[in-house]
């Protein structure tokens, strides 16, 4: 009994250790502490990675020069593991017991939506990574987010197969809270393009093999493009089941797909995917005098020399919410949440790498259509799609 | 249905149910010798494709996984001596929630070794896209190379069980322990084997699929729940009944497909397992009174 204890204490002793060298250091004399609840684990790991990275990199670039108005920042960054329960009860502590300004975060539409009201009734700034469009719509006070809109993806995609002459799709999503935003934003918008929906799957977020479904939908005759909406690797394995049952359909992808790590998974099975992105993918080919083109190549230059892994538009997203929050803290020359907060609501034409943002007080995400560019799979790069 | 239909449903069933199938046998190994059901047999397979995806890096491909399996089965022996071998007498299920533990612990050592990102082995012959038609479908080769390699594991393994003095020592044990020990046979030694071999077969099993299904650091439990449901579908203890449960729970979970939404897939196989459980607890090819013999 006794070695059991041991070794018990041991384990104990292993989780601790593991667990506690995530925490971020000790407080400081006048810090001004910023929350961040991002998905470091767990299936949309492939957003929250590169988002946590991120904003640890820029606080502590800030800090060293100088931080915000003499303040330095203490940044606290919290692990949701992609699970809504954990973001809520990360979030209660941030607010109740670490009295933050503001939270960065979190990183999925379900996580974000069960935090939306949390944050509203103590008024503590949330500056949401993700996606859907319910995030903002309606506004609330507190409540902002960086990525473009899912309803302006949709449309670039649908803008795309009008183009194409296409008109009859297979719609297939994920089951997180990103898929089923996105699906029902194809199936709202497709009338106002003139397309039809004939098939329509959802797949769950832990999915390893599509072949099944594929059969499926490549049945069906009508079928001329398949549009996949979700953020986990399944978006790969969608578009290597599509290819091995030699089927040549055009194969478009959400704007969760800009992670060249999706490419590298799905290899040449990605070739020709097309799909709606922020322009940090394809920063070289803009021309010189983008208004990007200098935000976009210098935060991936720093992202990759730091981190030697290739900058993401996940990462993008932290690096908005963390600099449109430091942005409008100068802005108020204060502290204050309800300062800094109608600082951000009226910032305009603030450049950066999902797009210019342009907040107003009934436009909590401050970016239009044109923050989407259409990009494509070319030789297991990222380009953009030309007709 | 269209016959082309037909078959590539069938085919997609049958690679499902080969992976289940390699899974399901790792759980009847150690059941077998210890009468428990090992929770880690997922983070085998896990680390089998890790190991190897890490070793590919630098050493080719058919070395690399076999270094990979003998590295896993030094690890699963190393499992079984540090948290299993010395306990005196352990009930069922202290053992199941030392496995359950030890599955937390590697799942998370992974996640600190490899990060949270998907990884994969190259395919075996062509890549991403290649495809051989047979009976009229299109089915990647890798398909065949998971297929395979659960027919040569299930035949090897009974060979080794009926013709190796180590494999009938494994059985004896596994029939009557206490007889077994009677008979010279070191039952402990027979424990330690048993977590080699399953590791092994997991951690081979996890470098065929890896191209097919990727390796992620908690890729692991969706597969044991899958594998579990399918060794007990089939009767605890026997391999060839779980290759039979598991081609059988492959094939309805993809036609299941073709009538109810694919979100239903998880739901189809969870309903057989509680119905097995309910009515046929001993299993589609088990026999009752084997099943009322054992602890657990």
């Amino acid at each position: 009994m006794k070695r059991f204890f041991l070794s018990t204490v041991t384990l104990l002793a292993l989780w601790a250790m593991a667990t506690f060298f995530a925490m971020p250091t000790a407080a400081q004399a006048k810090t001004i502490k910023v929350g961040a609840i991002l998905a470091e684990t767990g299936g949309a790991s492939f957003l929250g990675g590169p988002e946590a990275r991120t904003v640890r990199m820029l606080v502590d670039k800030i800090n060293a020069a100088g931080g915000v108005n003499g303040d330095t920042i203490e940044l606290i960054v919290k692990d949701s593991a992609s699970t809504p329960e954990k973001a809520i009860s990360f979030a209660k502590q941030l607010i109740e017991e670490e009295k933050v300004l503001a939270i960065l975060g979190p990183s999925t539409s379900g996580e974000t939506m069960a935090i939306k009201q949390l944050c509203e009734d103590s008024k503590t700034i949330l500056l949401s990574c993700a996606a859907a469009e319910v995030i903002v719509n309606p506004v609330a006070k507190y409540v902002f987010k960086t990525p473009q809109k899912d309803s302006d993806a949709v449309k670039k995609i649908y803008m795309a197969m009008q183009q194409m002459g296409i008109a009859k799709i297979a719609v297939l999503a994920d089951n997180t809270g990103f898929g089923k935003a996105g699906k029902e934003q194809l199936e709202a918008i497709a009338p106002e393009f003139k397309i039809q929906i004939v098939a329509a799957e959802v797949y769950d977020k832990a999915a390893t093999d599509l072949s099944a479904v594929i059969a499926k939908i490549k049945a069906n005759q009508d079928v001329q493009a398949v549009v996949n909406w979700s953020i986990v690797p399944a978006q790969a394995i969608l578009a290597k089941n599509i290819r091995q049952a030699d089927w040549n359909v055009p194969i478009f992808q959400s704007h969760g797909f800009g992670n060249i790590k999706y490419v590298e998974a799905a290899g040449v099975a990605a070739e020709g995917i097309i799909f709606p992105a922020g322009r940090l993918l394809v920063a070289d080919t803009l021309p010189a005098d983008h208004p990007q083109k200098s935000v976009l190549i210098q935060y991936r230059d720093e992202y990759e020399a730091t981190f030697k892994e290739t900058a993401s538009t996940f990462g993008g997203h932290g690096y908005d919410a963390i600099m449109i929050l430091v942005n409008a803290m100068k802005t108020a020359k204060s502290n204050d949440s309800e300062k800094v907060r109608v600082a951000i609501e009226n910032m305009k034409g603030f450049v950066g790498t999902g797009g210019i943002f342009n907040f107003s007080p009934t436009d909590h995400n401050g970016l239009d259509i044109d923050s989407f560019a259409m990009l494509t799979v070319k030789d297991g790069k990222f380009a953009l799609y030309t007709k | 249905m269209t016959s082309q239909l037909f078959f590539q449903y069938l085919f997609a069933g049958i690679t499902y149910g080969s992976i289940y199938a390699i899974v399901a046998i790792g759980f009847n190994i150690i059941y077998n010798t210890t009468g428990i059901i090992n929770f880690a047999q997922g983070e085998f397979v896990m680390l089998g494709g890790m190991i190897a995806i890490s070793l590919h890096a630098m050493l080719p491909l058919p070395l690399a996984i076999g270094l990979a399996v003998i590295i896993t089965m030094v690890i699963g022996a190393l499992i079984e001596i540090i948290f299993i071998r010395w306990l005196q007498n352990p009930s069922v299920l202290r053992m199941i929630i030392i496995t359950i533990g030890l599955s937390i612990l590697i799942r998370e050592a992974a996640l600190h070794l490899w990060g949270e990102g998907v990884r994969s082995l190259p395919y075996f012959n062509g890549n991403e896209i290649s495809t051989i038609r047979i009976l009229d479908t299109n089915i990647s080769p890798q398909v065949l190379w998971v297929i395979a390699v659960c027919a040569i594991i299930v035949a090897l393994l009974s060979l080794f069980f009926r013709f190796t003095s180590l494999g009938q020592e494994m059985r004896a044990c596994a029939a009557n322990r206490l007889a077994a020990t009677l008979c010279g046979i070191s039952t402990k030694n027979m424990v330690t084997f048993s977590f080699m071999l399953s590791a092994g077969i997991g951690a081979l099993a996890g470098c065929v699929v890896s191209p097919i299904t990727y390796t992620q650091y908690d890729g692991g439990t969706p597969l044991a729940i899958k594998g579990f449901t399918v060794a007990v579908l089939g009767g605890l203890g026997n391999s060839m009944a779980a290759v039979m449960a598991g081609l059988l729970l492959g094939i309805i979970e993809s036609f299941s497909v073709s009538v109810v939404p694919l979100a239903f897939q998880d739901a189809i196989s969870i309903a057989l397992l509680l119905t097995i459980l309910f009515v046929r607890p001993h299993g589609l090819f088990g026999s009752k009174e084997a099943a009322g013999l054992k602890e657990f």
